[in-house]
């Protein structure tokens, strides 16, 4: 029993010892960042790992924000080498990663996602303007007759989409979306409530005076039974509007491309604009108001250190991938058009370094 | 007492008596009517749950496979007879066995022409089945020249549609799978090409994004060398302090202070000891990310206040008299513990290793945090490599778009549920063979 005992204590400390001179080198890509990019850059990972004669990239799904904080936190083989993000990276991380030595990234727009608004099969059509999702979601509103403004705001009163619209239906708001941490409810709040809130003119002119106080009115959303946080499992949402008829769900384009037998989308308009469905066309060519584009960011100074990563850039950007065609726009990624194709395979194959303006 | 002659025996028979006793059983009735109820409650959520999950996952093991003629031929593959085998390697390496399936499927459905259209068809195969084709040309050279009835993967859909799982009737705007492939489709099944197997791929390969050729082995592994590392540390650490706890250390205040919070650390939610994992571990002692050694800790940190628990209660149960008779005789305190008092209290400590350590076999949280819910292809070989764990796959699983995961994410639950049943089952076992009267 003791012997056993000092066995494994004595095991157990070599095992760390060793261990800590292999963390030195490193022959496998390491990649964190988005969930939205996870499925994209899973696909990529496994076709490398199949086709090339490198390790399969490891992939993690840490979110964008936090997936460009481990980017940023360093140099070396303990860092990772590549983050995947459904936004653009901010000035604030790139002075972060400058701080810590991190100066050459490379940035690769890859592609689009839509956000959708869904329901199930059964539920009445409806057609929404980015004005009646900001009405019916934001947590305070102009008050009714005013242009909205610092001081003609209320808590927002509406019950039934047609409370928002007389001609929407009567049935009651429930929309299922994502938590805050999700880059999802972050695009859903910048591109559809925040343009929403802006066809006010008293909450536009806000923005002149007020940037901040603007910031919160318009992209707070509402905390009562009207807007449900449902987690960041997209299929828990898809289930809950086929039990539920009268919720809407606020999800990624590729669940609903899996999903178009049991789940239907809405129309979604910007101010003054057409009624768009959410087909891969509309996302793609940007005529769909609530889209966005998916990057992904090279650590330069890793090239040549962990192997593979140019060929994993080759991989990625190549037509058989992100092609119209391609594996990535089988798993409901919206590619890019034909010239920014030229122009991302172009920074990755030559490393050109990011520039933000 | 002077009037102990006034006491009057009960009368049982009297009303009052009656019913009262009439109370007394309706209560106690009441009581085990409830108790009843709530064991048979709790039985039927569990029947509703593994129902649940047998009725979703039982398909998750078989896969639908389809029937080619392939050609394997020489052209493109080389001639192993006329050439040195690293060479003839290096070629099959190299070709396009696409070309291959698109070859039988051609010679399957003569009439898909265009270009298009044979990129369509060729979809309905799964990805892997190059690969399944390569390893056959490998394995046997011979077989280059000749034609041969394969079974290939197919597609996820289409083994969707084989399941049941997509409705044909469905207008086709809504149906992941088309009407030319539905054709495609009818014709293979008129030809009795189309078979549902049972799926042993997915035993034995890695993740993947395809939902035929994923698989659970990964994670089985990464669990299994995470639980050793777990073990490893957490039994001899944590029977160590119970043994120095119970039989050595004086009763102080010192003592009292580290008893309260290792049953404290005992309730602290698992996700705590991921965020110390991280620091500690990764942080100052640079071990590599995602690797089992790391969750291996992480989680030994976690299962060590179940085992002390465990272990200082089974020590205490050992009666007394057992050590006054060792000492009797003259033994050493560490002759009268280790020669007397752990092995009878072993079937005790066993119990509540196995049970902490199958507590660290279903965690996920504290995996989070550094870097074990990840993508991992490749199965790991060893402490350092990258891995994942049982649920942490069924995490991810149950977290992608593909449809045909739902299916893998209750088998995946299922081979959780044996593992753990398993392991309680060793407890038990050990237990019954251990356990000494006395």
């Amino acid at each position: 029993m003791k012997k056993f005992a000092i066995a494994a204590a004595v095991a157990g400390a070599a095992l760390i010892a060793t261990s800590g001179a292999q963390a030195q080198s490193r022959d496998q890509i390491r990649i964190v960042g988005s969930s939205t990019v996870f499925p994209f850059s899973t696909a990529v990972a496994e076709e490398f790992g199949r086709s090339s004669s490198f390790k399969t990239p490891i992939v993690e799904s840490t979110g964008s924000g936090g997936g460009l904080k481990l980017f940023c936190s360093g140099i070396g083989t303990n860092h990772p080498d590549i983050t995947n993000a459904s936004r653009r990276i901010k000035k604030s991380e790139v002075e972060l990663c400058a701080q810590n030595g991190v100066t050459g990234i490379v940035e690769v727009k890859i592609g689009y996602d839509g956000i959708v608004l869904a329901a199930d099969k059964s539920a009445p059509d409806m057609q929404l303007t980015l004005r009646d999702l900001y009405l019916a979601l934001a947590a305070k509103v102009p008050a009714p007759g005013t242009e909205g403004g610092a001081g003609n705001m209320i808590d927002n009163p509406n019950k039934t989409w047609a409370d928002v619209n007389p001609e929407l239906p009567n049935r009651p708001i429930i929309v299922l979306g994502p938590p805050p941490t999700s880059g999802t409810r972050d695009a859903f709040n910048e591109l559809a409530i925040e343009v929403g809130c802006e066809t006010f003119s008293g909450m536009k002119a806000l923005a002149k005076s007020d940037k901040n106080l603007h910031k919160v009115l318009c992209r707070g959303l509402r905390e009562d039974s009207a807007f449900v946080e449902a987690g960041e499992n997209d299929n828990l949402i898809v289930q809950k509007l086929q039990a539920n008829h009268e919720a809407v769900g606020v999800f990624g384009f590729s669940f609903l491309d899996q999903n178009a037998d049991a789940i239907k989308a809405f129309p979604v308009a910007a101010e003054g604009g057409e009624p768009m469905e959410p087909t891969f066309e509309a996302i793609s060519d940007g005529s769909y108001p609530i889209s966005r584009s998916l990057y992904f960011y090279v650590k330069k100074a890793h090239i040549d250190v962990v192997p593979g990563i140019r060929e994993y850039l080759a991989e990625f950007t190549s037509d058989k991938a992100w092609g119209d065609f391609g594996y990535l726009a089988d798993r409901g990624l919206i590619p890019l058009g034909e010239e920014e194709r030229v122009k991302f395979h172009d920074d990755a194959t030559k490393l050109n370094n990011l520039s933000l303006d | 007492m002077s009037n102990t002659r006034d006491f009057e025996p009960t009368d049982w028979k009297s009303p009052e008596m009656q019913a009262r006793t009439r109370k007394r059983y309706r209560r106690d009735r009441t009581f085990r009517a409830m108790g009843f109820s709530a064991v048979i409650l709790a039985g039927l959520f569990l029947v509703l749950l593994i129902g649940r999950i047998f009725q979703d996952g039982a398909m998750g093991f078989m896969q639908t496979s389809i029937d080619l003629d392939v050609t394997f031929s020489e052209e493109l593959l080389g001639d192993p007879r006329a050439m040195d085998a690293e060479a003839f390697e290096e070629q099959v390496r190299q070709a396009n066995m696409s070309r291959l399936l698109d070859a039988a499927l051609t010679a399957q459905f003569p009439e898909v022409t265009s270009r298009r259209d044979r990129r369509a068809l060729i979809r309905i195969i799964s990805g892997g089945a190059r690969e399944q084709l390569r390893n056959m040309v490998l394995e046997t050279p011979a077989i280059v020249g000749t034609t041969k009835t394969v079974r290939l993967l197919a597609a996820d859909d289409i083994d969707q549609l084989r399941k049941g799982k997509i409705d044909a009737n469905e207008p086709e705007a809504n149906r992941k799978v088309k009407d030319q492939e539905l054709g495609w489709y009818n014709k293979l099944v008129e030809e009795d090409r189309v078979s549902l197997n049972f799926h042993t791929r997915f035993f034995t390969s890695g993740d993947s994004r395809d939902p035929e050729l994923a698989g659970i082995w990964g994670a089985t592994v990464g669990s299994a060398i995470t639980l050793v590392v777990t073990l490893l540390i957490a039994f001899p650490v944590g029977v160590l302090t119970a043994i120095y706890l119970e039989e050595f250390a004086p009763q102080n205040r010192l003592t009292d202070i580290i008893e309260i919070n290792i049953n404290n650390l005992a309730a602290v939610p698992s996700i705590v000891f991921g965020l110390l994992g991280l620091a500690v571990f990764l942080g100052v002692m640079h071990l590599p990310r995602s690797a089992p050694l790391v969750g291996g800790l992480t989680l030994a940190l976690m299962t060590l206040p179940t085992i002390i628990i465990a272990a200082r209660a089974s020590i205490k149960a050992v009666p007394p008299s057992i050590r006054d008779a060792a000492r009797g005789l003259g033994a050493s305190p560490m002759q009268v513990v280790f020669h007397h008092v752990v092995p009878l209290a072993m079937p005790g400590i066993l119990t509540g290793t196995i049970i902490g350590m199958a507590q660290a076999l279903g965690e996920t949280a504290p995996l989070l945090m550094i870097g074990m819910v990840a993508f991992i292809v490749d199965i790991p070989g060893g402490f350092t490599d990258a891995a994942t764990a049982l649920p942490v796959q069924i995490f991810l699983w149950a977290d992608s778009p593909e449809r045909a995961f739902v299916e893998k994410t209750s088998a995946a639950i299922m081979v959780l549920l044996t593992f753990l049943i398993a392991m309680n089952g060793l407890a038990i076992w050990l237990r019954q063979k251990f356990e000494r009267q006395w």
